[in-house]
């Protein structure tokens, strides 16, 4: 066997930083998503230490980080949890969707980009990082305040609503007109509900056939399994990434904790390619004319995803400063947006720059915003129970 | 006691119980299997966090404060139900040391329950019968007073 010295070196080299980066990041309470992209943007193409050798190996990571994301995504799931959210939130979801696609829609037209791209770039400002958010709550001790169900709630609900979205783009992207946009959507949240109904009925012999006592078997089987739905989903046209999440759907309760529990430190180490891979692939000078549009459409992102939150939290019942504190939690974005944009694919080089640098200006101003942003806002307000008695100094 | 439960979507479930010394007790039970204890006493929408606890210093703490109450209630249990009592049985060196509960079929054999397991300082409440027993393990039982007697010669061997 042939052992590329050049090619594990640099590898290793880039780990190393990212680790050190990292572990810097979340000392700060902040993602380490833009480090990621950063580093990425970096070791490309046009970077300032280009990695020719470890290119290869980034491309096809990518591609199992992605599948990867949507599988732990669909793990994550439980149908108690989702239809919960639902019944109290689907109100939130709404005032979620338009209020934060919009922007992201109108931005597209205005750049001038096709069909897909307008689509995508909604799908991007509408999806907050679930990931960085609920870390985030964790890191601020916040899993006890009031807003953090709706919060949590409005997340679910988002992640579902990638399920119908995502084969749609995937079908748009693909240069199909509208009656197979249609389809194709039929076709997923059909294989969604289906799905849903397996896990439920017999998510439990499911999960006796994959599961198995040992770590590596249960990691091999469930793997192997992912890869290849979501390579016949790819097929078909519905996308890889959905094939992924519809079998973290169909396992529930032991199975996918285990499988969780297997899978989220090859999840860690491939999203991390993946976020790198996203950098890789957008040139550093094609970035720079898009940074001014980009933080424009960040700051109005900022603007509607407070608003949603908002709103959110107001129905849990929560006085101004948890409404803030909710809303700003749903500005970071993360991963998802990007794997919206690996979905069209990065050929038209400007829509991958224009999301990384979006990505990047809400990775790090999501958590700043909702760790100091509270602190600023006067105490008490509407929403709050009456007579109640209030803290005068909160950190 | 009215204790209400808030569903963290993704992240686990938060138990709030009114306690009389003041405030709102929040417990969130994290799905990781990780605890988190926050007391609102002052701004019912953010509450104090007070501490996180690991699964084995929650399962310590859990021993800690529920061994008492596992006592009295069977006391209460045993006094209204004439003809059921509640016996302990050291698991001597034999041959179920080291095996699952499961395999004694104590309940299918005697008709008593096993219903803890104290281990030196630690209670093991409710145990299932993948509960691994280790000799020296004292077993509350609950049963008729021959069940109790069984259960003893069966884990004697």
């Amino acid at each position: 066997m042939h052992v590329s010295v050049g090619f594990l070196l640099e590898l290793g080299v880039v780990l190393v930083v990212l680790s050190v980066l990292g572990a810097l990041a979340r000392r700060f309470a902040l993602s380490p998503v833009p480090l990621y992209l950063l580093a990425g943007l970096a070791v490309g193409e046009g970077g300032v230490a280009e990695l020719p050798e470890a290119a290869e190996f980034v491309e096809t990571g990518a591609t199992i980080g992605m599948v990867l994301l949507l599988l732990v995504l669909g793990l994550e799931f439980t149908i108690s949890e989702f239809s919960a959210s639902l019944r109290r939130h689907l109100p939130s979801a709404w005032v979620d969707l338009v209020l934060n696609a919009a922007p992201g829609a109108l931005a597209g037209w205005m750049l001038g980009l096709d069909a897909s791209g307008v689509l995508a770039l909604a799908g991007v400002t509408y999806i907050s990082s679930s990931g960085i958010v609920a870390r985030l709550l964790t890191d601020l001790r916040r899993l006890g305040n009031r807003e953090t169900p709706a919060v949590l709630s409005v997340l679910v609900l988002e992640d579902f609503a990638m399920a119908g979205f995502l084969p749609l783009l995937a079908v748009v992207a693909a240069g199909g007109d509208w009656a197979q946009a249609v389809l194709g959507v039929v076709l997923a949240v059909g294989a969604v509900v289906l799905a849903l109904v397996l896990s439920n009925r017999w998510g439990h012999q499911l999960g006796r056939v994959l599961t198995h006592p040992d770590d590596e078997p249960l990691l091999l089987r469930v793997l192997g399994v992912t890869l290849v739905v979501a390579a016949l989903a790819e097929a078909v046209h519905v996308s890889a990434a959905v094939g992924a999440f519809l079998v973290g759907l169909a396992l529930s309760g032991e199975a996918a904790q285990r499988a969780r529990e297997v899978l989220s430190p090859l999840r860690d180490l491939f999203a991390a390619i993946f976020f790198i891979a996203v950098g890789f692939f957008v040139e550093p000078e094609s970035l720079v004319p898009l940074l001014g549009p980009a933080l424009a459409l960040a700051a109005v992102s900022v603007v509607t995803k407070v608003a949603s939150g908002w709103y959110a939290a107001g129905r849990e019942g929560a006085a101004r400063r948890g409404r803030v504190r909710a809303g700003t939690a749903l500005v970071a974005h993360g991963e998802f947006s990007l794997v919206i944009v690996g979905l069209v694919g990065l050929s038209d080089g400007r829509l991958g720059a224009f999301v990384a640098a979006y990505v990047l200006i809400l990775a790090i101003a999501g958590p700043l915003l909702t760790r100091y942003a509270p602190g600023w806002v006067r105490v008490g307000g509407p929403g709050g129970p009456p007579g109640r008695r209030v803290a005068a100094v909160t950190a | 006691m009215d204790v209400n439960e808030v569903l963290l979507p993704g992240v686990g479930l938060r138990y709030e119980i009114p306690v009389a010394d003041g405030g709102l007790l929040g417990v969130v039970a994290r799905r990781d299997g990780e605890f988190e204890l926050m007391l609102a006493d002052d701004d019912p929408d953010e509450p104090r966090p007070l501490l996180r606890l690991r699964r084995d210093e929650a399962d310590a703490l859990a021993g800690i404060l529920g061994a008492p109450r596992i006592a009295e209630r069977f006391a209460d249990l045993t006094r209204e139900v004439p003809g059921l009592q509640a016996g302990q049985v050291e698991v001597p060196e034999g041959p179920y040391g080291g095996r699952p509960l499961g395999q004694t079929r104590a309940r299918t054999l005697t008709g008593a329950s096993i219903v803890a397991i104290v281990r030196g300082e630690e209670v093991i409440p409710s145990p299932g019968p993948e509960t691994v027993l280790a000799a020296g393990d004292v077993l509350v039982v609950i049963g008729t007073a021959d069940g109790i007697a069984a259960v003893e010669r069966l884990v004697a061997g």
